[in-house]
């Protein structure tokens, strides 16, 4: 049955070389933790998009109850937390896979440094990766406030005060990001959750894209 | 034809005229949608009138004390009455003033003797940020700049706050 669906579509766009493209491609002996077990410092990559795939998966179904809302936030997260059947698996796969993302993230990037693989051709591909980091910094900045609760609202006081001292443009910045020079409130909140939901994710996705597009196109580097 | 009439080829003026229409509705897409990101940014705040704290002129003292009153605050659509706090004394010259109590080194509570070790000071528990009693900030501590100065007026002998301003850097 399934191999006739597959047959139908592939009939119709012959998707075999695309799909070829994309997964059927030698992996390289030497990062192979099969056969040389120390290869295992290369899955730290592989790992950090695992874990980021769990992350999409898990926000997507917390905003199901989630309200990005100063009055309901704290309210509709505890919901979920105390209330719904496996709420609190899922915000407890999206909290500890944050910081889980970050260490992977952090050991990777540390792979990649010591084994100077940054070096050309792929510094572009390092530079992809810094600009990942801070998209992944900045998802967890944003998605602290997000519960609302004290731990989060003085965290995000501290990091818009950090935001303020840029120089020249610090007030600026921080009023962008907090929707009023002063307040930390409603509009902060509201803010908070379209840069965590929307901006940042997609800028995510559009970097990951070229992050791949650029290890598939320059391959994994020779044994050191 | 002659080169001089063919400067611009008909290939050229398509994509010249595409890439203008283009860039066009791009920008009357984005415009209107930056615009509205960047509005907390350029909108005038809008200063409140300053408030009357229902703290007489004659109970100031030289010893710094605690006010706190209450403002309707307007936060975009969410409107509330929130409490703030300032340290007020009279110095030697019988001039008011008014303290912000924010700390200017991550924002905690900074309290007047906060501290036994440091009498005479405001000390923020936080880091142990201090400031001597004029609000300027005691070198060697975490804090970069003097506590926020409140605006003032006195009016029928009570006294008015508003807004809390930056002093220069210590």
């Amino acid at each position: 049955m399934l191999q006739k669906i597959y047959d139908w579509i592939d009939d119709r766009i012959d998707i075999t070389p695309i799909w070829r493209d994309i997964a059927d491609h030698e992996v390289p002996e030497h990062v192979n933790p099969a056969h040389h077990f120390s290869a295992f410092v290369y899955c730290f990559g592989g790992l950090t998009f695992f874990v980021v795939v769990i992350q999409i998966l898990s926000g997507m179904f917390l905003t199901m109850y989630y309200v990005p809302d100063i009055e309901n936030a704290w309210k509709s997260v505890y919901y979920l937390q105390t209330e719904v059947a496996h709420g609190q698996i899922v915000r407890g796969m999206h909290h500890w896979g944050a910081s889980v993302t970050v260490v992977m993230l952090l050991l990777h990037t540390l792979r990649v440094f010591f084994q100077g693989v940054y070096k050309k051709p792929r510094e572009l591909n390092w530079m992809v990766g810094v600009l990942i980091f801070f998209i992944i910094l900045g998802l967890g900045f944003t998605g602290y406030l997000l519960p609302w609760d004290n731990k989060a609202f003085f965290a995000t006081q501290v990091g818009l005060d950090i935001a303020q001292q840029v120089p020249f443009i610090g007030e600026q910045l921080k009023t962008l990001l907090a929707g009023d020079p002063e307040i930390i409130g409603a509009q902060t909140l509201t803010r908070f959750f379209a840069i965590h939901v929307f901006f940042l994710p997609g800028a995510l996705f559009a970097l990951l894209a070229a992050h791949f597009i650029l290890i598939r196109k320059q391959g994994i580097s020779g044994p050191l | 034809m002659s080169e001089k009439k063919q400067q611009v080829s008909r290939r050229q003026f398509l994509n010249y005229t595409l890439t203008g229409v283009g860039g066009f509705m791009a920008a009357g897409m984005l415009a209107p949608m930056l615009r509205m990101a960047v509005d907390p940014v350029l909108k005038t705040s809008s200063h409140g009138d300053l408030a009357n704290v229902s703290l007489s002129v004659d109970d100031i003292t030289d010893e710094p004390q605690r006010v706190d009153w209450k403002i309707d605050q307007v936060d975009g659509w969410y409107e509330s009455e929130v409490t703030k706090t300032a340290w007020v004394y009279k110095d030697e010259n019988d001039e008011i003033l008014a303290f912000s109590p924010i700390c200017k080194h991550l924002g905690c509570f900074v309290s007047w003797e906060g501290s036994e070790d440091f009498p005479d000071e405001f000390y923020c528990p936080c880091h142990g940020g201090r400031y001597y009693k004029d609000g300027t900030n005691v070198p060697g501590t975490p804090p970069l700049a003097p506590l926020d100065q409140f605006e003032q007026k006195v009016e029928d002998g009570m006294l008015f706050l508003g807004e809390a301003k930056e002093q220069g850097e210590a």
